[in-house]
């Protein structure tokens, strides 16, 4: 895709992204800035192709383009740090490119959490993933969110190392994707 | 298979004549728990007749009746049982008159003794008797006919006969529990509802373990289970009817919707339901489906369990920063903190005699069993595993199980009294947490 298209989405993007702003109804901590909302910076362009035999729009392509599919936070927290939002501007970079993809963004906690509480926070953590990717131009009725609390452990183990990847919200995509 | 058709035969009081209320100088005090456990004999219930039975002859049972009985006094820690090897073996004419000699050589200070026998009919009557071994005087005694399959109920109501005689309190014995069976590896592991006696008989599962299921609570009436489970990748709450089998979604939420459990009068179910990052509690009226919303703080407010009387409901709320109890009245008005001092507090259970409510004491990283009282005070910790959670009341309010994870994630079920200090492994065939404690069956 030229470099030319690939800005006039973004441009359209960023309009989508002025809507999708006001409803939001709860965003997560840090609070957002009071003066007017700086425009996201313009997603990175996607890394040449170079090395990577990923077919567009799959799966794979995703990985590869977004970097990562999720996020990670801190102990009992659900605010989005800057490497969970550049994550996230990749990959709303890619689902804006194909918008007839559909995720669910899952969210999780480690085991030090009650069952209960967790569930709420894994929940509150797919939604922090799911406004923002909201905010950048990622229709919200594409995206659905499940909590699994801290029954879906990404790594076993009982540390810190552990921890640290099991409190995450991953974008997973479920349909339109290329194969 | 149908465990509560199998058992809704129960027939008590074939012998109608209650103990008269004696003076009871044979008395355990409850509170004290493990400073004297009060010697007992429990000898092999006789037969007047071996009778063969499907579950075996009626010596063979008369000898598990024994053995049933003496595990459950042990495992309350308010009983010590004399090793049953050193106990005569009455005759069923010895019942009604027992040896007292022999027992007080033994230093036994209650018998407690019966008889098993086959009726025409295919049922089988245990009589169980209770007696003062140095007054020699008979302080209660019961029968029960029960269906051949369901033998085990019938000691379990003679260890609750003697409990409530020797203690003043209804006894634990006749109850069943359910909670969610566990295994396979952490990052994919099968979750499945199961239920058992409350000495771990009679186990059986009731979900296939396809979908993840979470947190079950008995209704009062014992026929219906409400849990959560991922259904269709829609994790809400659930019923399950005993019997049938019969599994329903609870309400048109749009929303994950979690924490069930059922008012003491078993008319509505409250549960959390999360919308935009918040989780609120609401109550639904199980006849006409009417729901009510008690809560709307911008919080994480769940775990409700509403006190016997049916007036407040105790649950806990992330509204001031972290996890913290709160009680309001039941219409959701009222709301006052009650947990206070260091560390968190979590998943409140209102005990069934409304005089305490555990819950989950987070502190350090570490999360114990601990009480306190509805207006907060008298705060204390009972247990002291890594993480323990999931408290869950006997029906009588004196025990409490719960769930043991220890680090890297084995999990069991144990159970723990009002003094700390008689703490138990609950045996389950596989992982286990969750649990759910009935109400005495009927």
């Amino acid at each position: 895709m030229s470099r030319q298209i690939a800005l006039a989405l973004v441009s359209a993007a960023l309009l989508v992204s002025a809507c999708a702003k006001k409803r939001e109804s709860l965003p997560p901590p840090p609070p957002p800035p009071a003066t007017p909302i700086p425009l996201p910076e313009p997603a990175a362009p996607p890394p040449p192709a170079v090395g990577t035999t990923a077919i567009p729009g799959s799966m794979a392509d995703f990985l590869a383009r977004a970097g990562s599919d999720r996020v990670f936070f801190a102990l009992d927290r659900y605010d989005l740090d800057s490497d969970a939002r550049l994550t996230l501007d990749r990959q709303a970079a890619w689902l804006r490119q194909y918008p007839a993809v559909r995720a669910t963004i899952e969210g999780h906690a480690d085991e030090r959490g009650t069952r209960e509480y967790n569930l709420a926070l894994g929940e509150r953590r797919a939604n922090a993933a799911r406004n923002y990717l909201a905010a950048q131009g990622v229709a919200a009725s594409r995206m659905t969110v499940i909590s699994y609390g801290k029954e879906r452990p990404a790594v076993e183990g009982s540390n810190e190392e552990a921890w640290a990847q099991n409190r995450r919200a991953v974008t997973v995509l479920v349909s339109g994707m290329a194969n | 298979m149908p465990t509560t058709a199998r058992v809704r035969r129960l027939l008590a009081a074939l012998l109608a004549l209650a103990a008269a209320p004696a003076a009871a100088q044979l008395r355990v005090d409850i509170t004290e728990g493990l400073a004297a456990p009060m010697p007992v004999a429990v000898p092999v219930f006789p037969t007047p007749t071996v009778t063969p039975t499907p579950a075996g002859d009626t010596a063979t049972i008369g000898e598990a009746v024994a053995r049933i009985i003496t595990a459950n006094l042990q495992g309350s820690g308010l009983f010590r049982p004399i090793d049953r090897a050193a106990l005569p073996r009455p005759t069923h004419a010895e019942i009604l008159k027992p040896a007292f000699f022999a027992y007080r050589t033994l230093a036994a200070q209650a018998l407690v003794s019966g008889f098993v026998t086959a009726n025409a009919d295919g049922t089988l009557t245990v009589g169980c008797y209770l007696h003062d071994v140095f007054s020699e005087e008979e302080l209660a005694r019961q029968g029960f006919t029960v269906p051949v399959a369901g033998w085990r109920r019938a000691a379990h109501k003679c260890s609750d006969m003697v409990y409530t005689r020797l203690t003043g309190e209804a006894g634990y014995f006749d109850t069943r529990i359910v909670y969610v069976s566990e295994t396979g590896p952490r990052t994919s592991r099968i979750k499945r509802l199961a239920i058992m006696d409350q000495d771990g008989a009679n186990h059986r599962f009731l979900t296939s373990g396809q979908n993840i299921v979470l947190t079950p609570r008995f209704a009062p009436s014992q026929q219906t289970i409400s849990y959560m489970s991922f259904e269709g990748n829609r994790p809400r709450v659930w019923l399950y009817t005993l019997g049938s089998g019969r599994q329903e979604a609870v309400g048109t939420f749009q929303s994950m919707t979690f924490a069930p459990s059922f008012s003491p009068d078993g008319s509505r179910l409250l549960l959390s339901v999360m919308a935009s990052g918040n989780a609120d509690i609401q109550a639904v009226d199980l006849a006409s489906r009417r729901i009510t919303r008690l809560t709307s703080a911008s919080a994480i407010d769940t775990s409700p369990s509403m006190s016997p009387d049916g007036r407040r409901i105790v649950f806990e709320s992330d509204r001031g920063g972290t996890q913290q109890l709160y009680v309001m009245n039941a219409d959701g008005s009222g709301v006052t903190r009650i947990s206070f001092g260091e560390g968190r507090a979590a998943s409140p259970a209102w005990s069934p005699r409304g005089d305490l409510i555990a819950f989950v004491r987070i502190r350090g990283g570490q999360f114990r069993i601990a009480v306190i009282r509805p207006d907060g005070t008298g705060e204390r910790v009972l247990t002291d595993g890594w993480q323990d959670e999931n408290p869950s009341w006997s029906p009588n309010g004196r025990v409490i199980v719960f769930t043991r994870t220890e680090r890297g994630g084995r999990s069991t079920l144990r159970s723990v009294d009002l003094t700390g200090r008689n703490e138990r492994a609950i045996p389950t065939p596989l992982e286990a947490s969750d649990p759910s404690w009935s109400s005495l069956l009927p």
